[in-house]
């Protein structure tokens, strides 16, 4: 039963990580960039709901939807010069940006913990036999697993969804075949946007208070994840990432109480050993041979 | 050049401001020793400030009189709480320590690519961290080593700069830099000349990962303590974006990043606290100093993609388009 307990933990983590994962693999399919500063959306998002405690939640939940989006396209602006870049400048650009706005939030409301307070009857319990859920891992796994058929949907259904899909594949053949590309590119970071803003909310349970270096532990976790996963591919880097958080939650209720303080160390041994195994990614199918 | 610097600052720059500089050039020789494996390889490694830190901690410990190390972190490994070493005995203990760490991990990492390699660089780097952090018997916990001898003068911080630059560029100039940066250039027509890239990456890796224990040390001497934090993220980020902003492909890049911003960093900083420059008084506001530069490497990046230094390089014969590889 205690197995079970953890399991179901283990997988509401998962299901808040996969959220993040897919907005970095939805970047990153479109215009080749690994996000960094992805994971600032949910500090400033976090941040918003600081300053708008105690108002109504319908204002707050749009507000906070409509700063995290405006934020994510902004961020579009800034990369969108260096889409022809090298990677490693592309990386540190969104590094600059993440540094940019994780220094105006220190200087704004210094490095202590701010309250996010926001749906808190959510991290209220109620018990099944032996099991204790919190209402959270339920509404993490809906809202997860709903917005992921979501996106998979608008990737499938829709006709920017396909070109977004034509982009993610090839981006100079898709332009040649008439694919606005800037548009698809906003649309991804929009995307992400949302998906960030809900990854937001249901983290306020587990982590009630905003820091300014809120953002980046999730972004690198989840970053970490989308590359075990496999980056070239959304499903497999949005596995990735659902893993990552799946890890980290089941290696620390099987550690040992005492033990707990290498979690890290176990985690991130795991990852190395994933990424010698399978460079190529956990998730994705063996690459064809590389090209010449 | 880097003399006529020194001597320059020191005309410009109160005594205070001065002391700071030594920052800049520990830094900077951080950032020759990243470049060493990952300019030249073209494969970037967020790990290795891991090296960085293993030389800190090395020559940390070592350099505390033993009843000191017994009063303060008791749990320490017998060997490591007994002995205390020189300053010039901690600098090498840590260059050897870093060579050593590196080249374990380089035996299993320097196979991986791209961001696989990225990404498992920057799982050793949390590791390192957790371990000397965590377990008390080779770390100090929590808590900071106290006490160091600062023997980091600017002198000693300049003179370690130039030698990371020096060896930096007699790699780069020998048979087996060349051959890493030709796979750097075209991997699968290098392979057709017969050069093995695991085991030139590895030369690479295990040579700046020593580079990397010795500047730490030399940092340690610099700060006079250190804790897990100081060498952890934020290090390695910032020695990344120098690298980046200078020019990843030439050593002349790496320098030129990594002393034009912390150049800036540290005035920025002391200009939070009032700085006279030019017999002017500057204050700038608290804590803006991380949003200036932010800004600053953003515009770096957005004109010069390539980095300052654009893959110029410097040679014996001064400034030159690196036109062969």
């Amino acid at each position: 039963m205690r197995y079970v307990q953890y399991f179901i933990d283990a997988v509401a983590l998962g299901s808040l990580y996969s959220l993040v994962a897919l907005g970095i693999g939805l970047i990153f399919g479109v215009m080749r960039l690994i996000n960094l500063a992805q994971g600032e959306l949910l500090m400033v998002g976090g941040y918003t709901l600081f300053a708008t405690n105690g108002w109504s939640v319908f204002v707050r939940v749009p507000l906070v939807l409509l700063v995290i989006v405006g934020l994510a396209l902004l961020m579009e602006r800034a990369f969108r010069r260096l889409r022809s870049a090298a990677p490693a400048t592309m990386l540190v650009m969104t590094f600059a940006v993440s540094f940019l706005l994780r220094s105006i939030a220190q200087k704004r409301w210094s490095a202590q913990g701010k309250s996010m307070n926001i749906f808190s009857g959510l991290s209220h319990a109620f018990t099944v036999g032996q099991l204790r859920i919190r209402y959270v891992t339920l509404v993490s796994i809906a809202v997860g697993g709903v917005l992921l058929l979501g996106v998979n949907l608008f990737l499938n259904r829709t006709d920017i969804g396909l070109q977004m899909r034509a982009v993610a594949s090839d981006r100079r053949i898709a332009q040649a075949l008439g694919v606005r590309t800037n548009r698809v590119v906003v649309t991804a970071f929009a995307l992400s946007g949302v998906l960030a803003t809900a990854a937001l909310l249901l983290f306020v349970p587990q982590r009630p208070t905003v820091t300014p270096d809120f953002g980046l532990q999730i972004a690198i976790v989840a970053l970490i994840g989308v590359v075990v996963g496999g980056m070239d591919r959304l499903a497999p880097a949005t596995f990735g990432g659902f893993s990552i958080g799946f890890a980290n939650s089941m290696v620390f209720s099987l550690l040992p109480t005492g033990q707990r303080v290498f979690l890290d160390s176990v985690l991130y041994g795991l990852v190395i050993i994933v990424l010698l195994l399978r460079p190529q990614g956990l998730f994705q199918r063996e690459r064809q041979t590389t090209r010449v | 050049m880097l003399v006529l610097l020194a001597g320059g600052l020191s005309t410009v720059f109160s005594q205070s401001v001065q002391l700071k500089f030594h920052n800049a050039f520990v830094i900077t020789a951080m950032v020759v020793c990243v470049y060493v494996s990952s300019g030249n390889s073209g494969v970037i490694s967020f790990g290795h400030v891991s090296f960085v830190a293993i030389g800190a901690f090395a020559a940390g410990l070592f350099s505390m009189k033993a009843q000191q190390k017994g009063a303060v972190f008791n749990d320490l490994f017998p060997f490591i709480k007994d002995n205390h070493l020189g300053n010039l005995a901690t600098l090498i203990l840590a260059a050897a320590l870093g060579g050593l760490y590196a080249l374990v991990v380089g035996i299993a990492l320097v196979r991986l690519n791209g961001l696989s390699a990225g990404i498992a660089t920057f799982a050793v780097l949390g590791i390192t961290r957790n371990v000397l952090r965590n377990w008390t018997k080779v770390g100090p916990g929590a808590k900071s080593i106290p006490g160091v001898e600062e023997t980091t003068g600017l002198t000693q911080a300049l003179m370690a700069l130039i030698l990371c630059i020096v060896v930096a560029y007699i790699y780069q100039r020998s048979a087996a830099g060349r051959r890493l940066r030709a796979t750097r250039e075209d991997a699968i027509a290098a392979q057709g000349v017969g050069i093995r890239i695991y085991r030139e990456r590895l030369i690479a890796f295990t040579l700046s990962g020593a580079m990397a224990g010795f500047v730490g040390a030399v940092y340690v001497h610099f700060l006079g303590s250190v804790s897990t934090d100081q060498v952890y993220l934020d290090l390695t980020f910032l020695v990344l974006a120098m690298l980046v902003v200078g020019g990843v492909d030439s050593l002349w890049g790496a320098t030129l990043g990594g002393l034009s911003i912390s150049f800036i960093n540290t005035l920025l900083s002391e200009g939070e606290k009032g700085l006279s420059l030019f017999r002017q008084k500057f204050t700038l506001p608290t804590s803006s100093s991380g949003i200036i530069l932010a800004a600053l490497m953003a515009i770096v990046l957005l004109t010069r993609p390539k980095g300052l230094a654009n893959g110029r390089e410097f040679g014996l014969r001064g400034f030159r388009r690196r036109d062969s590889i």
